[in-house]
């Protein structure tokens, strides 16, 4: 018996009044499905900063939830400028943000870096120009 | 001590989320930065900030914070105070500087 729950939400770019919303979805599932504690803390932070990177970044995209007994598999896929140097975007600190997003509060170029600590997994593909796809993935299985 | 004894003693500004105000707070964190809050506070403690978006409350409630406290006698905007309502997470102010309510705050919970 392996039950999947499958969830998608569309994410638009540049409106963060709803930035978030997605995240807190997922939390609702995760919730309800008693996942261990400890795994939704950590799956929160990731899911909200990649949701918040697709607002703060892109133009449009979605996110993908998928969850069965042994894992929980968030893939954010966006249309948008891409990311050219993948490695420096991991780095704490870096941003491209602008001014306005700055001020918010957002663009401290922690994003990424805390979406890494979080995740057990995390797979990023970006094609410039075109778009950027996140994965990330949670064992199920509690940490020793 | 809940947020109702924390708005007593501290003499802060209840904007929002009045049925919140039975949460136990467990500690506090003090940043204007979205990630760092999200990466580093920890369920039920005091949010301390300038910061009046209604992403505020996106992130308080994700992280499941006891309270937020506006410094320097910002107001909230009025969808960050309905979103506080809709969570029953209490939104506070005080005229006080970040450094001053900190101060306090930590002083109420540790001494
Ligand atoms: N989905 C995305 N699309 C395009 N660029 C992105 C995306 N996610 C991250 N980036 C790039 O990586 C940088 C670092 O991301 P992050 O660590 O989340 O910090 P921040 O979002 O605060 O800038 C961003 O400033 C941006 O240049
Ligand atoms: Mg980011």
């Amino acid at each position: 018996m392996s039950e999947t729950i499958t969830e998608e939400y569309s994410v638009t770019g540049g409106d963060f009044s709803r930035a978030g919303y997605a995240s807190s979805q997922i939390k609702k599932i995760l919730k309800r499905m008693d996942v261990d504690k400890a795994i939704i803390k950590r799956t929160v932070v990731a899911a909200y900063e990649g949701e918040v990177n697709i607002v703060a970044h892109a133009w449009s995209g979605k996110i993908e939830f998928q969850m069965d007994e042994e894992q929980i598999r968030i893939i954010l896929d966006d249309e948008g400028p891409g990311i050219e140097d993948i490695e420096k975007a991991m780095q704490e600190g870096y941003s491209t943000a602008t001014s306005a997003i700055r001020e918010m509060g957002f663009g401290a170029g922690m994003g990424l870096p805390n979406m890494k600590k979080n995740a057990d997994h995390m797979h990023i593909e970006s094609e410039p120009g075109k778009g950027t796809k996140v994965e990330i993935r949670m064992e199920r299985m509690v940490r020793e | 001590m809940t947020a109702a004894e924390m708005v007593n003693k501290l003499d802060l500004q209840v904007f929002s989320g009045e049925k919140g105000l039975d949460r136990e707070i467990s500690g506090g964190y003090m940043s204007d930065l979205l990630s760092d809050v999200m990466g580093n506070a920890d369920e039920g403690q005091v949010w301390i900030t300038l910061q009046t978006h209604k992403n505020v409350m996106a992130i308080a409630s994700l992280k499941e914070l006891a309270a937020v406290i506006l410094v320097n006698g910002h107001k909230p905007d009025d969808d960050t105070a309905a979103q506080s309502n809709e969570e029953d997470i209490p939104l506070l102010g005080t005229s006080m500087s970040a450094f001053d309510i900190t101060g306090k705050l930590y002083e109420l919970i540790y001494k």
